[in-house]
């Protein structure tokens, strides 16, 4: 029982998460460094975000409880932070490549970058939730057993999903509004991440956290896939496959 | 501790016995090979394959050095090349090292998570007698610098015995050493590690049946690792017995001393291999006036290199590509496995042509990277310290993983840059180090405040 628990919440937070990695940047050398540089961002940012909060713990003296709001928002703040430096770096080393090349342009596309780079934010922050609840749930134990939810690791499968994919989008749409200068975008990416992690304040009211954050998911999707110059009318062509 | 570049085939690729990061950008030079012809190394071509990439483009010849034919007018063209090349390779060969250094990191996790003899304290080595079991945290710090002295000690000893050997030609003696130590670590090890994994798993298996699978095990590793062998056989070996010397290292080690060895052996690699006088630096040179190369063993190699077509007339540097000179190790060589990557990596083979080589004949040179067992064995025991003793918490191990990861391809990318010998084990240690402390002591309470209300950032 504790196996396929195990099992079953490893694929529902990490599987699409891995189909990702699999299906489109596992062929490609560049991109899975790409992939680990983002992975390397956002820890840098957990780090920065864990040592404020540590240093707000010894000087608050309060209890942990009450700051984890405002450490909730700094850690958010600073992944969006570092998600900005990682869109630099790449850039950078996106024009390094492509004086380098052949023909002046550089062998990634920024769009592609971009999706692998919010893959990474997603992947790494999926592990980080997931892993030591999985690593859990294969022991033995009693889910709940002090009167909290006894659907905490599904729920948590689910919302590190949410999260995997969110964070996908956001890359997408944050490095096209970093690249157009567009102010609103990067503005509603840190707004929306920070309602997400507003939401799972409410846990574990489920409806009103799960519930919203995967519609929140869903509308993200669809801007993000807007905004990487998707729309109805390709979709229409792909599934019908017509040949370009 | 060398990561190295060649763009001429008179250039070896020298790589320390313990950690050597190189690319192998020339063809192999022959190995010295007891009484074997060097024309016996192009034999079991069928292994190799073509990458996928080098059929992109045209006959990229790294380093216009290698054809010894004279092409002068692609000289120009082979030099822009190369920067394309290097760019066009850069990032596969990356990931060609990312692989089996994930693959042997997992294997020790996964046996230090399992396996609870691995994380048993039972004793410690004699290269680090000072215990570490005192009342108070200054004994216990220096003690694990006392200890840090002593292996760090050991090992340059033996380095310095390994390069006097080497000047002095004693190669029969650094061979016999290194199959010595290779047995040990294919048959006895390997029978410790079997048994501890019967004993977790609860499975019976009686000594008849043990013995053949340990026989089996150590008889074809140790002619893939010091004669020949498929290609991916051969890494499968090199990568298990350095998963298995890690192991030995994790649990032999007491903590603080783990962690200060670790810090201590990445400046000794900086050292050994850039300063002028350094042991490695020294093996380095002598390798290169005698046009040999050095400790082709040891060093995992992550690509096959044959250049069908140049017409280099001297075979010997393109012929024989079985390395089996088992380069001596230093210090912990009796507990280090010998690795031999190299002789499998370079099969060159096929007659030679002696017409001159034309663009289109030029076959697509596979170059490898090659970084040496003693980085993989560091890196895991990092790694493995960091499953093993950080309160059962798995977000260590994944930073401390990513944090060697990136140290790797730092250094890699460095190694494009300078093209020469360099130290592949301080970046990734210090970066897996610093991960390590920070993860451990600041992001853990974090995460486990946020996960017990189940809270997400």
């Amino acid at each position: 029982m504790a196996a396929a628990v195990l099992l079953g919440c490893a694929a529902i937070a990490l599987g699409p998460a891995a189909a990702l990695v699999l299906l489109t940047v596992a062929a490609e050398p560049l991109l899975l460094i790409v992939l680990l540089a983002g992975a390397f961002f956002w820890l840098l940012s957990l780090l920065a975000a864990s040592l404020l909060w540590s240093v707000a713990v010894q000087l608050g003296g309060r209890e942990d409880a009450a700051l984890l709001p405002l450490g909730a928002a700094a850690a958010v703040l600073l992944q969006e932070l570092c998600r900005f430096a990682c869109f630099k770096m790449l850039k950078k080393a996106d024009e390094g490549l492509a004086t380098l090349s052949k023909d002046g342009r550089s062998p990634l596309s920024l769009r592609r970058v971009a999706y692998v780079s919010g893959l990474s934010f997603g992947t790494i922050s999926g592990l980080f939730s997931i892993t030591n609840i999985l690593a859990d749930s294969a022991g033995p134990g009693t889910v709940g057993i002090h009167g909290d939810s006894p659907y905490y690791f599904i729920t948590s499968a689910f919302l590190t999903m949410a999260l995997v994919l969110l964070h996908t989008f956001w890359g997408i749409i944050f490095f096209d509004a970093c690249e157009r200068r567009r102010a609103g975008g990067l503005g509603l990416v840190v707004g929306s991440h920070l309602l997400t992690s507003g939401l799972t304040f409410l846990n574990p009211w489920y409806e009103a956290s799960l519930g919203p954050i995967l519609i929140l998911t869903l509308c993200t999707g669809l801007w993000a896939f807007s905004t990487a110059g998707g729309s109805f009318h390709n979709v229409l062509k792909c599934l019908s496959c017509k040949g370009e | 501790m060398i990561a190295f570049m060649n763009n001429s085939d008179s250039e070896e690729e020298p790589c320390n016995e313990r950690t050597s990061l190189m690319s192998a950008e020339s063809p192999p030079v022959p190995s010295y090979q007891d009484g074997l012809p060097a024309s016996e190394a192009g034999e079991a071509q069928a292994h190799r394959k073509r990458r996928a990439g080098s059929s992109r483009g045209p006959s990229n010849i790294a380093g216009g050095e290698m054809s010894g034919s004279g092409v002068p007018l692609r000289e120009s063209i082979l030099e822009n090349e190369e920067e394309e090349l290097t760019l066009k390779y850069g990032a596969k060969h990356v990931i060609m090292l990312f692989v089996p250094v994930t693959l042997c990191m997992i294997v020790v996790v996964a046996t230090i998570k399992s396996v609870r003899f691995y994380t048993e304290k039972n004793g410690q080595l004699i290269y680090t007698p000072f215990s570490e079991d005192t009342p108070s945290v200054g004994q216990r710090l220096l003690n694990s610098v006392l200890n840090t002295i002593v292996m760090i000690s050991v090992i340059i000893v033996m380095t310095v015995f390994l390069v006097l050997l080497y000047k002095y030609r004693c190669y029969k003696f650094i061979h016999g050493w290194l199959i010595l130590s290779s047995l040990m670590l294919l048959f006895l090890f390997t029978y410790i590690y079997l048994g501890e994994v019967l004993k977790t798993y609860n499975v019976a298996m009686d000594y008849p049946t043990l013995f053949i699978v340990i026989w089996n095990f150590g008889a074809v590793g140790m002619i893939c690792i010091h004669w020949k062998g498929p290609l991916q056989l051969q890494q499968a070996y090199l990568i298990m017995i350095s998963a298995l010397m890690a192991l030995v290292f994790i649990k032999y080690l007491p903590e603080w001393s783990a962690w200060v060895i670790l810090g201590a052996i990445s400046i000794y690699d900086l050292m050994a291999v850039l300063c002028p006088k350094g042991p490695l630096r020294m093996l380095v040179e002598t390798a290169q006036e005698r046009n040999e190369p050095i400790f082709p063993a040891l060093i995992y190699s992550s690509a096959m290199m044959w250049t069908v077509g140049m017409a280099k007339p001297d075979t010997a540097a393109r012929g024989a590509s079985q390395q089996t000179w088992d380069a001596a190790e230093d210090g912990r060589e009796q507990l280090r496995s010998p690795s031999h990557a190299e002789s499998q990596m370079s099969e060159t083979r096929g007659p030679v042509p002696t017409r001159p080589v034309t663009f289109e004949e030029l076959e697509e040179e596979e170059r490898g990277v090659k970084l040496g067992l003693g980085d993989f064995i560091f890196y895991s025991v990092l790694v493995g310290k960091a499953a093993a003793t950080a309160s059962g918490d798995w977000n260590t191990t994944l930073a401390c993983f990513v944090a060697i990861l990136i140290g790797l391809c730092l250094t890699l990318l460095l190694l494009a840059v300078f093209k020469k010998a360099l130290p592949a084990l301080p970046i990734s240690i210090t970066f897996g180090l610093i991960f390590y402390f920070s993860t451990d002591n600041l992001v853990r309470p974090f995460m486990d405040t946020l996960a017990s209300h189940q809270l997400y950032i």
